[in-house]
């Protein structure tokens, strides 16, 4: 297939299916949320919540494998921190899929710019303490 | 207050905000950290971290819709974003050396800002100029689909623009919020890049550099889960809303409304900022 413009990628079939994968992320990521609140509310609701200081959130929901082994544990606020991170991972998983993207082009500063761009991402989300 | 109660209100006011975000293209998540801590008395950390996921739930919600009408340039954003999520690692970096008076007062100042972008509507114009070489270096030139066809559009001063989002960046994570202002002054006014074009660009851009962002709040501790489920769950229906609605009204009350909001808004988190009440 021949492209001609700079435009190549939007309106595109695997534009779509990004776009659909997007949203089916965060829709997924609001059930688990939501599942998590509900779960939340029923055991909590009844507290007074304190969030004027700053504690900082539980050192088990402040890293990717902390918050896989909370809710593995079942608990609430893990299920709702993982519902967090799925949504956090959908735009990374969109700048991935772009990559793969630039990759059946043929366009290779491209792909190298989107890896980068990916690097940083997943620096950030579990990398140094 | 109990946690039921809290919960309630903080997901009405979000899905409020969120509708109001959307309706007027302007991003209702600026609105959301200073709900959160002038209304709710949250902590303004655990606030920025609930705002900077609602960001994302926004972003990722509406790109699907935006990609297919094909206004938005993939490779300006990615290479756009080389700067932003850098800014934003950035910007978790320095908002651990800050006060919290200090992130008060620069989110006054943002607030000003978006209210004065939100009152004026945006230049639909062709843009023409001499073609910049990184424009061309980088393949960031294109078309948009417009009246008479496809349009064509040259980017321009694609260094000023990089190190603007560069600073969107560092705002981004320094405040919890999307900096669409900013990335709209970069691309609008600085890069030339027609109004649909840098609107959907953008959108896509501000979800990526908030992720960016997230990684490093999570790390933090700012990421409470029980203050951001309301938020996101609130933000995202919202937004959902206000899509659905926003078919192509100009809601030009709505925007000079909302402008006023802001403004109020800003000046006053500035003022409970330097009064040490943030």
């Amino acid at each position: 297939m021949i492209v001609q413009d700079s435009e190549k990628l939007t309106g595109k079939p695997q534009e779509q299916i990004i776009g659909m994968l997007l949203r089916a992320g965060v829709v997924l990521a609001a059930i688990v949320v939501l599942a998590g609140g509900l779960l939340y509310l029923m055991q909590h609701g009844s507290e007074h919540p304190n969030y004027q200081q700053f504690h900082g959130a539980p050192d088990t929901l402040n890293s990717v494998r902390g918050v896989l082994q909370d809710t593995a544990a079942l608990h609430n606020e893990g299920i709702i921190q993982l519902g967090l991170l799925l949504l956090v991972l959908t735009p990374i998983a969109r700048v991935a899929l772009s990559a793969v993207s630039f990759a059946l082009e043929g366009d290779r500063m491209y792909v190298v710019i989107t890896l980068i761009v990916l690097a940083v991402l997943l620096v950030s989300l579990f990398g140094i303490r | 207050m109990t946690v039921l109660l809290f919960t309630l209100l903080v997901w009405l006011v979000s899905v409020v905000v969120g509708f109001l975000g959307a309706l007027t293209g302007l991003g209702g998540g600026t609105l959301i950290v200073p709900l959160l801590t002038l209304v709710f008395g949250v902590n303004i950390h655990y606030a920025m971290g609930a705002s900077l996921i609602s960001v994302i739930a926004t972003s990722s919600g509406a790109a699907a819709a935006f990609l297919r009408e094909g206004y938005t340039n993939l490779r300006l954003a990615m290479f756009l974003q080389v700067a932003t999520t850098v800014g934003a690692i950035v910007g978790a970096f320095l908002v651990t050396l800050v006060s919290t008076a200090f992130i008060g007062v620069v989110f006054g100042l943002m607030l000003l800002y978006s209210a004065y972008l939100s009152g004026r509507l945006p230049p639909e114009v062709a843009t023409t100029g001499p073609p910049d070489k990184y424009a061309e270096r980088f393949n960031l030139n294109g078309v948009y689909p417009a009246a008479g066809g496809q349009q064509p559009y040259q980017v321009q001063h694609v260094p000023a623009g990089f190190a603007v989002m560069f600073g969107a960046g560092v705002v981004s994570s320094l405040l919890g919020i999307g900096s669409g202002a900013l990335k709209v002054l970069g691309m609008d006014r600085i890069m030339r890049i027609p109004f649909k074009v840098s609107t959907t660009t953008s959108n896509f851009m501000i979800g990526v550099t908030a992720a960016a962002g997230a990684g490093a709040y999570l790390k933090l501790g700012y990421i409470e889960p029980t203050v951001t489920m309301p938020v996101m769950l609130g933000v995202l229906l919202g937004s959902m809303l206000g899509a659905k609605v926003l078919v192509r009204a100009e809601a030009r009350t709505l925007r000079i409304v909302f402008a006023v909001l802001l403004a109020l808004t800003g000046i006053e988190m500035i003022y409970k900022a330097v009064t040490g009440k943030v």
